[in-house]
């Protein structure tokens, strides 16, 4: 069993060393572009098969977003969708042999949930303005002010470090099965691992949309 | 007792200590749930989504033991 802290290095650039989870990521990306380009190319207003599918998705996540938001304030349904479909998509890229997700390596959630604290401060800037956005730290009262600002960090920090906690058990508990019996019994939860991915990209991308309505609201409910 | 012994029987009780809180309160919250679902079916979206969230939060206690545990194992800084 591999330690799970230490990542498998599939090849060198000069001095850079690249790993299995970047080699995975690049692949997806250029699933998903190539995926895009292909759907995107003859769209009708009588939609067919396939695009009625990815208007169920696209207008799902819609909905899901403008529950939550005023979307009329901020429009930032292209980063949700994103994060949501990429997530998704690497969570269950481990169902194909030979592959890992790269969603149980650190590094993946850690760039996720990076991308997510500098677009909650960019939206609560853009939406008040630096001084009121500032002022909304001290809301309701200086003294809160360290905790405040610890709350930004540590949600952030458990927000990586849920996702990479559960896509890297999942696949853990998967080869501890594995060594023990081999035929039919990891079935069931591997069932149970899929349905975990996609549980895990809906709260992911679900806590994202509730930090950054908390950054552009009024008054700061917070978390 | 050297320090890998101890450190494999600390990473064993940090998981079970981990698990067992998280278990209760999430029965709990996914219980009240169901208590407001049955009472006021129409609210179930918003009250879903709000229970997802509050799992997830409460989930990462268990996750911190989880890694907590693993550091243990496989990164832990006192063992050469």
């Amino acid at each position: 069993m591999g330690n799970p802290f230490s990542p498998h290095i599939a090849f060198m650039i000069g001095p850079v060393p690249i790993s299995m989870a970047v080699v995975t990521t690049w692949g997806i990306i250029v699933l998903l572009a190539l995926l895009c380009w292909l759907s995107c190319r003859k769209l009708q207003i009588n939609a067919g098969r396939w695009q009625s599918v990815l208007e169920i998705l696209i207008t799902g996540i819609d909905d899901q977003i403008t529950q939550i938001i005023d979307e009329n304030k901020v429009h930032f349904f292209p980063l949700i969708a994103t994060l949501f479909i990429f997530i998704c998509l690497a969570n269950l890229i481990d169902i194909v042999p030979g592959l890992s997700s790269p969603t149980a390596v650190l590094e993946t959630t850690a760039a996720l949930a990076v991308i997510t604290f500098f677009s909650v401060h960019y939206v609560g800037i853009k939406s008040k303005g630096l001084l009121g956005y500032l002022k909304s730290f001290t809301e309701p009262n200086i003294i809160l002010l360290p905790f405040t600002i610890l709350s930004q960090i540590t949600r952030t920090f458990s927000m990586m470090v849920r996702l990479f906690g559960n896509m890297m058990s999942g696949q853990f508990l998967m080869g501890i099965i594995l060594a023990f019996v081999g035929l039919l019994v990891p079935i069931p939860l591997m069932i149970l691992h899929v349905l975990i991915s996609i549980l895990q990209a809906y709260i992911f991308t679900i806590l994202a949309t509730v930090f950054i309505a908390a950054a552009i609201a009024e008054d700061n409910k917070g978390d | 007792m050297d320090l890998d012994l101890i450190s494999i029987i600390v990473a064993g009780f940090t998981v079970s200590a981990g698990a067992i809180g998280p278990a209760l309160s999430e029965g709990y919250a996914v219980g009240k749930a169901m208590d407001a679902i049955a009472r006021q079916p129409e609210a179930a979206g918003p009250l879903a989504r709000t229970l997802f969230v509050g799992l997830a939060m409460i989930e990462t206690t268990a996750i911190y033991c989880l890694v907590i545990g693993l550091l243990l194992l496989y990164a832990n800084p006192f063992v050469g």
